[in-house]
């Protein structure tokens, strides 16, 4: 099974994560990330999907998904041309002794430090899910404590936009 | 954006017509700007503006039931002069009759209910539309919109519930909403792959005053189902036709829901090759038609079966490869090259990997297809199929269906079945329940016309029967509708013969009474060591009869006649016919013994199907 990512334009209504989600219950296809948010336009959602599936069984994944009716556009977004994005707050033990050497991991991993009391701070970092977890790796030694991270959102690299292209097919077809 | 909604078409004037020409959901139609005049907006009440609607939509008759949360739309429903409403005794009977009704007419059949249980009765006959692309719409009523998730008085979360069953469903609580979602329910429901759409309304939205507005246009930026095949597909679809040595067309229920069944022919009679009708496109090719091996699968034929496995090129139309036509999926048709058909991308490969991919509407698949076969025929000539069907033909010669008569002197079911068939002619509709009758009846009934076999083929829902027959009778009132129903199928559901009586929708039924929940008996016997757990129902012969069907009939107002022998089948079948003022109940009873055959096992290849019990055809090894 290999790691795929799907970037799935809706229609900004009710219910519509619950058919998206649902449909990869039903089908037994195994979500490992999930983020939904507005774009540029008023009425439009972006679900960016992070599925762990073979080519075949991906296919189907997203011809089901292109029969729900309130799904506009889906594009799989191949790694090497787009960028991928995780946000991850990590709240890590750290009191004097250790402080300094908590602040040196962050630094190196060009994250920050969100809040902090004398005996933890709270790191902020965002970046591909590599690198937060080689930061997590780094972290682990002073005692992780509290781990929250957003699904995968990503974008194709270049000039053109999905929304556009997505939108300009349902003016063509009028 | 998509022009539409329109109204449906009327219902043909023949039944001729009907069956070739009204089935087809129309997805071109339905672009094109609509021909009704401008409709003036207007003053009234959301319930008003729900009546309003399903009679722009086209709608002649609702079948439902009122309560609390539906109420105030029944009270307008009162005054409607264009839509019927038919009170049936079960949600589920009312959902089962939108369903008959839409496969008899190809219309969109129609099922209104309550909130909370009237909802949830509904999930079954939704299922079992949407397995079978059945175009329905459901309109339910729902708690008011401030009482929405809080556990109120017949709530439940309809939308939520039937969201894996349905192809779309809404759920309003603005009134301005109405006539646009019950618009677009319709075309939704209607055109591409058709499906059920649910429709839920607070009932809030139905008292509060709004402007009734019928769109000219609808806005459904992620809806557009293709139609047209590809050119370069069907090129080459048409090449492996024409070059086959051992082709098979596989048929399934997309050549009904297409109205292709006149294209069908032409690509039958033209391309020479062997074919087979599934469970749901039985009728979609005469079976007299010589090409026309039966049904494969499961119960199917031993040449249906047999020329799905030694063909060398399977050509899949509006068929979905689905386990109990395929059997073990890793041996079916394994020397085949595989071109699929059908309107639903997502039926492509699904289960087996196509080799020619077409996505369209069959009626245009065939005819971008026709042409271009003839064409590669004209420069390569017919391709020789003798040997083909000299190996098909031994197969029907040595195989051919038929049944042995039962032990225990009982009558045969499959008899009765025949006989009904014969007598009743294929002008007649039939639908069946679910079980061995269900299998006879697609076995021993010759069908010769699209939208005269109607069943619960994908879901297998037991109960269908009655409900559907009696919707499909409302639909098409001018032609012979039999359910053909077993003991269990027809306690599920036979309230519905009040709503028959009452209604004056004088189906018929032919109750092939074993006695027995029969499908599960004859596994019992064949893997369970004949240990006939809770599968006796004490309606037959030699029993108690709880209940006694003939007195049932009687006390729902229909004719019931019990036959037991096999000489008063005939004269039975005839009174029936006789009688259109009143629905009859004829009692067959008939061995419990009786087995369908031929039969592959569940999860076996089809290679090991068997003719009868331990006969197993012999194949030629050289393959």
């Amino acid at each position: 099974m290999t790691r795929h990512t799907l970037s799935v334009l809706v229609e900004n209504k009710p219910a519509v994560l619950a058919r998206v989600a649902g449909l990869f219950a039903r089908r037994s296809f195994n979500i490992h990330s999930l983020a939904v948010g507005p774009t540029e336009h008023e009425e439009l959602s972006r679900v960016t999907v992070v599925v762990d599936v073979d080519g075949l069984p991906l296919e189907q994944v997203t011809k089901q998904l292109n029969k729900l009716i309130n799904v506009i556009k889906i594009v799989e977004l191949d790694p090497a041309a787009a960028v991928q994005r995780e946000l991850m707050l990590v709240k890590v033990r750290a009191d004097l002794t250790t402080r300094t050497h908590v602040l040196e991991v962050v630094q190196l991993f060009r994250a920050h430090v969100v809040d902090v009391v004398p005996d933890a701070v709270t790191i902020e970092a965002t970046g591909n899910p590599e690198k937060l977890a080689a930061l997590l790796a780094a972290l682990e030694p002073f005692g992780v404590r509290e781990i929250v991270k957003s699904g995968t959102v990503g974008i194709g690299r270049g000039a053109r936009s999905i929304t556009d292209r997505a939108l300009e097919r349902t003016t063509r077809s009028a | 954006m998509v022009q539409g909604p329109i109204p449906a078409p009327p219902r043909s004037a023949t039944p001729a017509d009907a069956a070739t020409s009204s089935s087809a959901p129309k997805p071109d139609a339905a672009r094109r700007p609509t021909p009704r005049a401008h409709v003036a907006s207007e003053e009234m009440t959301g319930a008003q503006s729900i009546v309003r609607s399903l009679e722009e939509a086209g709608v002649e008759v609702v079948f439902g039931i009122p309560g609390g949360a539906i109420l105030p739309t029944y009270d307008p429903l009162m005054d409607s002069k264009k839509v019927r409403h038919i009170l049936v005794r079960h949600e589920q009977g009312g959902g089962h009759a939108a369903s008959g009704y839409a496969h008899a007419t190809g219309r969109v059949g129609v099922t209104m209910a309550t909130s909370g249980p009237g909802a949830t009765n509904l999930v079954t006959p939704i299922a079992d539309a949407n397995m079978d692309s059945i175009p329905m719409v459901a309109i339910t009523g729902q708690v008011g919109a401030s009482l929405i998730g809080t556990d109120a008085f017949q709530e439940a979360d309809i939308v939520g519930i039937t969201l894996p069953v349905t192809k779309h469903n809404f759920l309003v609580t603005d009134p301005d909403d109405i006539p646009r979602t019950i618009a677009e329910a319709f075309h939704i429901a209607s055109s591409g792959r058709p499906g059920p759409v649910l429709v839920d309304i607070a009932k809030s939205a139905m008292q509060s005053r709004t402007t009734f507005n019928w769109p000219t246009e609808l806005n459904l930026p992620g809806y557009h189902p293709v139609t047209k095949p590809h050119s370069k597909q069907i090129r080459e679809a048409a090449r492996l036709l024409a070059t086959a040595r051992r082709p098979v067309l596989y048929i399934g229920g997309g050549a009904i829901r297409s109205g292709a069944a006149a294209e069908l022919r032409k690509l039958v009679d033209l391309s020479g090759a062997a074919a087979v009708t599934t469970l749901m496109a039985r009728g979609a090719l005469p079976d007299s038609h010589p090409q026309n091996l039966g049904m494969p699968g499961m119960h199917g034929t031993v040449p249906a079966v047999s020329a799905l496995q030694k063909a060398d090129l399977v050509f899949a139309l509006g068929a979905r490869f689905d386990d109990r036509v395929t059997g073990k999926l890793s041996s079916f048709a394994p020397h085949a090259t595989i071109i699929h058909a059908d309107i639903d991308p997502a039926e492509i490969g699904k289960n087996r990997v196509a080799d020619v991919p077409i996505v369209g509407d069959l009626k245009e698949v065939i005819a971008d297809l026709l042409p271009e076969l003839e064409r590669e025929q004209a420069q390569h000539g017919k391709p020789d199929l003798e040997a083909w069907w000299r190996q098909i033909d031994s197969w029907r010669e040595t195989y051919p269906l038929g049944f042995s008569e039962p032990d225990d002197g009982h009558l045969a079911p499959q008899h009765v079945i025949s006989r009904l068939g014969e007598i009743s002619g294929p002008d007649s509709i039939y639908v069946a329940g679910v079980g061995q009758h269900q299998m006879w009846a697609a076995q021993f009934i010759k069908y010769e016309r699209p939208n005269t076999w109607l069943n619960s083929g994908g879901l297998g829902t037991m109960g269908y029967s009655i409900p559907a027959a009696m919707g499909a009778k409302v639909g098409q009132p001018d032609r012979t509708v039999w359910a053909i129903d077993g003991d269990g199928c027809f306690q599920m559901t036979n309230q519905e013969l009040a709503t028959c009586t009452i209604n004056e929708i004088p189906i018929k039924v032919a109750l092939i009474n074993n006695s027995s929940l029969g499908m599960v008996r004859q596994w019992q016997t064949l893997f369970y060591e004949s240990r006939y757990s809770n599968t006796d129902l004490n309606t037959g012969h030699g029993t108690i009869r709880v209940p006694d069907f003939v007195k049932l009939a009687d006390a729902y107002g229909c004719v019931g006649i019990r036959v037991e022998h096999a000489n008063e089948v005939d004269a039975a079948i005839k009174r029936a016919e006789q009688i259109n003022d009143q629905p009859v109940v004829i009692d067959f009873n008939v061995s419990r013994d009786a087995m369908v055959w031929p039969m592959v096992a569940s999860g076996v290849s089809n290679d090991d199907i068997q003719y009868a019990r331990g006969i197993s055809p012999a194949w030629d090894r050289e393959d």
